[in-house]
């Protein structure tokens, strides 16, 4: 066989190939989609789900992913952003450094089931949280945690160096500096990144079978006491998420509709994760001129 | 000028307040601890997992009195009667994600060879979102996809019931695509140029540059990705256990129901009674996910280390 | 004229490399000296060891004594930050924060203390005019500080500089990214700032010494090999090595 050949060949197959996996994810969201969209009307997104009954709805996973989702990032944001300028602004280069940045490393590839073992085990048993928005928030905080590690550490290192001198010549504070001048400039990469990471967030669903739990009890909005149990906003009742749902419906849903419930939440998840996606690209534009410009 | 160590006087600011309060101090101070703290955390959280999944994961052996080795390598899991082989989940672990990674690697490497060397900037426009649009769909989706068009297409096709190694591997495979084609295609991007034109000058084809030259080179970033893409599939849960059937034994065929490690501990764990042999078992079976996340992580390492020489 | 800042055997190292090999060197009040000399002749590093900003490069150490107002700031117990406030300092690239060009000028002052709106928006004007940027930025205080041109931005960063009114102005070659026009203005700038400052500029452009300062000190290979007049060092300096220097520089 001719060189030419081969390589007319190999330029064949790996255009081939890189057209099946162009053609594999339109082909998903295409399914999910058509088969979702149909089932997605106001009745579905805000109804009760039923277990036997057919035309439950998604209301209270939606909510509950949401919340899930508001109350990890309240708890992670601040963690995270402190332990990334660490690495990026205090740690020397040395073992603790080197040691640090293994535990990070490490953390990000625990299995989420593992974390999910462990959040059952500390959160819901010992410390008596119990099946809980908030036993979940903490998993989900382990998760994202090492991520917003790397992305604030990522984003304070692209600050052009200058400016952190220019700031100890003026006789700032380190701590001045980072939050009013590198802070500012590393923040849309930051932002970005957290989005990006709240995208993965909502579609978690292993972790948090042993941690938010696989119910939800009757949710009354009118109430807002956080105490009560059937308070939305209750941080320490069981909430089964818009994922948790999924895997339930499809692995003991008994509902005659449970194909189709299925398919609609994998349509408003997926949805969900695209709108996460496409508003990642452009509050990372936008924030980016608003931050480095005009006050 | 001689010295002398009253206040210079032009030196001003910060100079009336006592040394201990001045603000910049104070500052500096809240900075440290809270940045300090924050990575105490992490530590503090590492720390805690292993020693929690271990201790729970060894009391099976120390405590239950299971035999390690008949853990470990018996083929039998029935509860009911005291026999707690895990080989069969183990094997099931392994294999579907070996698989796994035998299917993505050659498409990641040709969708980063496309984003690369063909034509980067078709890649970058439509390759490059698709990848990361698959990386950001959420695992349910995928066992739900699985479980409804590849199961199905599968009986179709092959002998059995569609469930099985072979769907849990090609799901898997589909989930972990995006993590090595994202880190063959930064290996391949940060080839120096002067190394394929060196190639190109001598009157090499493009494919033989590439099979000649950029592969070689870039191998161990490579291979860093479909062990990353391996861990992952390791440690995936649901989206195997809905499409693997979940049957406790090592499988004689590909389209044949089976287990992994993830798809006995999410089925089980909320079934068992904690403390009781058959939890603790499952919790051993988390000490294995937990310690080939090590093993993982080690090889990456060493895989990294080459490609800096 | 009153001595403002001296050093005596000062010495600075890298690692093991000695790059400032026991400078001895006194600077007056309202004054601009010059530092000349080949590249990597430490010249920079000795810059940087004024306002104790080589601190920050992991692996160098300084000994000998500074000498700032009768005391030793090279001392273990000296307060860098608040050291480093009263020395202003402005390098070859200009980095203005990215911020407004008024948030440059008020972020040294706001942090100083100054919350009046009047008071700050005096110290903005006057800075900028003693940068000589006023009138080409006074109707777009409030624009990005990056929209302006690299000399425009050099100058603000020298208004930042003077806007906590430091008695000492460090400046390390603040023209050479700049165009002519640019430089020349610098320069004009400088000289005004004279009257107020002690000023010490690292340049490697010979005409910019012989123009702006009053005395020069030349360096080469770490170590101080002539300081004079300005006059002197450029017309007939005494060591044949500076001569050397500075004539293959005029070509």
């Amino acid at each position: 066989m001719s060189a030419k050949l081969k390589d007319r060949i190999a330029t064949f197959v790996i255009i081939a190939f890189s057209a099946l996996i162009i053609a594999l994810l339109v082909g998903m969201l295409g399914y999910i989609l058509v088969k979702g969209i149909s089932h997605i009307d106001w009745h579905f997104l805000t109804a009760e789900p039923e277990t036997i009954k057919a035309g439950g709805g998604i209301g209270p996973e939606l909510f509950n992913s949401v919340y899930l989702l508001i109350l990890t990032l309240i708890i992670t944001i601040p963690l995270g952003i402190g332990a990334g300028i660490y690495m990026a602004e205090y740690a020397k280069e040395g073992r603790i450094t080197v040691s640090i940045r293994l535990v990070v490393e490490v953390l990000s590839s625990f299995p989420s089931i593992v974390v999910g073992l462990f959040g059952l085990l500390v959160l819901v048993n010992t410390f008596n949280f119990g099946f809980s928005v908030l036993s979940g928030a903490l998993v989900l905080t382990i998760f994202n945690m090492p991520l917003m590690v790397r992305v604030t550490e990522q984003a304070f290192r692209n600050v052009p160096r200058e400016q952190k001198e220019a700031g100890l010549a003026m006789g700032l504070s380190r701590w001045k500096i980072i939050t009013s001048i590198l802070l500012p400039v590393a923040l849309p990469a930051i932002i970005t990144g957290t989005i990006l990471a709240a995208g993965r967030i909502f579609g978690e669903a292993a972790a948090l079978l042993f941690t938010a739990g696989l119910t939800t009890p009757k949710l009354d909005f009118t109430d807002w006491n956080p105490t009560s149990l059937h308070s939305p906003i209750n941080p320490l009742r069981p909430a089964e998420t818009l994922s948790v749902h999924i895997w339930k419906v499809n692995s003991e849903g008994l509902s005659p509709d449970a194909a189709e419930i299925a398919a609609g939440s994998s349509a408003v998840l997926v949805l969900m994760v695209l709108i996460f996606n496409l508003l990642a690209r452009w509050a990372g534009r936008l924030l980016y001129r608003k931050f480095t410009s005009i006050k | 000028m001689k010295a002398n160590h009253e206040t210079p006087p032009f030196m001003k600011a910060n100079q009336e307040t006592p040394l201990l309060f001045r603000k910049h101090r104070a500052e500096e101070w809240i900075g440290r601890i809270y940045t300090t703290f924050c990575v105490a955390l992490l530590i503090v959280i590492i720390v805690s997992i292993v020693y929690f999944v271990a201790s729970k994961g060894v009391s099976t052996f120390a405590v239950n009195g299971v035999s390690l080795s008949g853990f470990l390598f018996g083929q039998n899991w029935q509860p009911d009667s005291d026999k707690f082989g895990a080989l069969p989940f183990i094997f099931g672990s392994f294999v579907t994600s070996l698989l796994a990674a035998v299917i993505a690697s050659p498409l990641s490497v040709c969708a980063a060879l496309f984003m690369t060397e063909i034509t980067p900037n078709w890649g970058k426009k439509v390759l490059q979102p698709v990848v990361e649009l698959l990386a950001g769909i959420p695992s349910v989706v995928y066992g739900f996809i699985g479980l409804s068009v590849l199961v199905p297409f599968l009986r179709s096709v092959f002998p059995g019931q569609g469930i099985g190694v072979a769907a849990g591997s090609i799901v898997l495979s589909i989930m972990i695509l995006p993590t090595i084609t994202s880190i063959a295609t930064d290996a391949l991007a940060s080839l120096p140029r002067n190394l394929k034109e060196a190639s190109y000058g001598l009157g090499a084809t493009r494919w033989q540059t590439i099979s000649g030259v950029v592969i070689p080179t870039v191998l161990p970033s490579i291979l860093t990705g479909v062990v990353l893409g391996m861990a992952r599939a390791f440690g995936e849960a649901l989206a195997v256990q809905m499409v693997i059937g979940n049957a406790p034994h090592i499988p004689s065929s590909l389209f044949e129901s089976a287990s992994t490690l993830t798809s006995v501990i999410t089925l089980n764990m909320s079934n068992t009674v904690m403390g009781s042999v058959q939890n603790n078992a499952l919790w051993s079976m988390a000490l294995i996910l937990l310690l080939m996340t090590f093993v993982f992580v080690l090889v990456v390492r060493l895989l990294e280390r080459r490609t800096k020489i | 004229m009153t001595d403002i800042l001296r050093t005596e055997e000062l010495k600075i190292y890298y690692g093991q490399n000695e790059a400032v090999k026991g400078v001895d060197l006194t600077f007056t009040e309202n004054s601009v000296t010059a530092l000349i000399g080949p590249s990597g002749c430490g010249k920079s590093t000795f810059l940087r060891a004024l306002n104790r900003m080589n601190d920050e490069i992991p692996g160098s150490r300084m000994t000998g004594n500074i000498w700032i107002d009768g005391k030793n700031i090279n001392a273990p117990d000296t307060d860098v930050t608040v050291l480093r406030q009263n020395i202003g300092m402005v390098w070859q690239r200009p980095n203005p924060f990215y911020k407004s060009i008024y948030a440059n000028i008020a972020f040294g002052p706001k942090y100083h203390g100054v919350r009046n709106k009047a008071e700050l928006d005096n110290i903005v004007e006057d800075s900028l005019r003693k940068a000589a940027l006023w009138d080409e930025v006074k109707d777009r205080l409030h624009t990005s500080a990056l929209s302006l041109s690299g000399g425009q931005q050099q100058r603000l960063c020298i208004a930042r500089a003077l806007s906590v009114q430091p008695k000492i102005l460090l400046l390390d070659e603040p023209a050479s990214a700049l165009d002519p026009v640019s430089t020349a203005k610098i320069e004009e700038t400088i000289l005004q700032l004279k009257e107020q400052l002690c000023i010490v500029i690292v340049t490697h452009n010979m005409q910019q010494a012989a123009r702006i300062s009053g005395h020069t000190a030349y360096f080469y290979m770490g170590r101080l090999v002539e300081y004079d007049k300005t006059e002197k060092i450029f017309t007939n300096p005494s060591d044949p090595m500076t001569q050397e220097y500075i004539s293959g520089r005029f070509g």
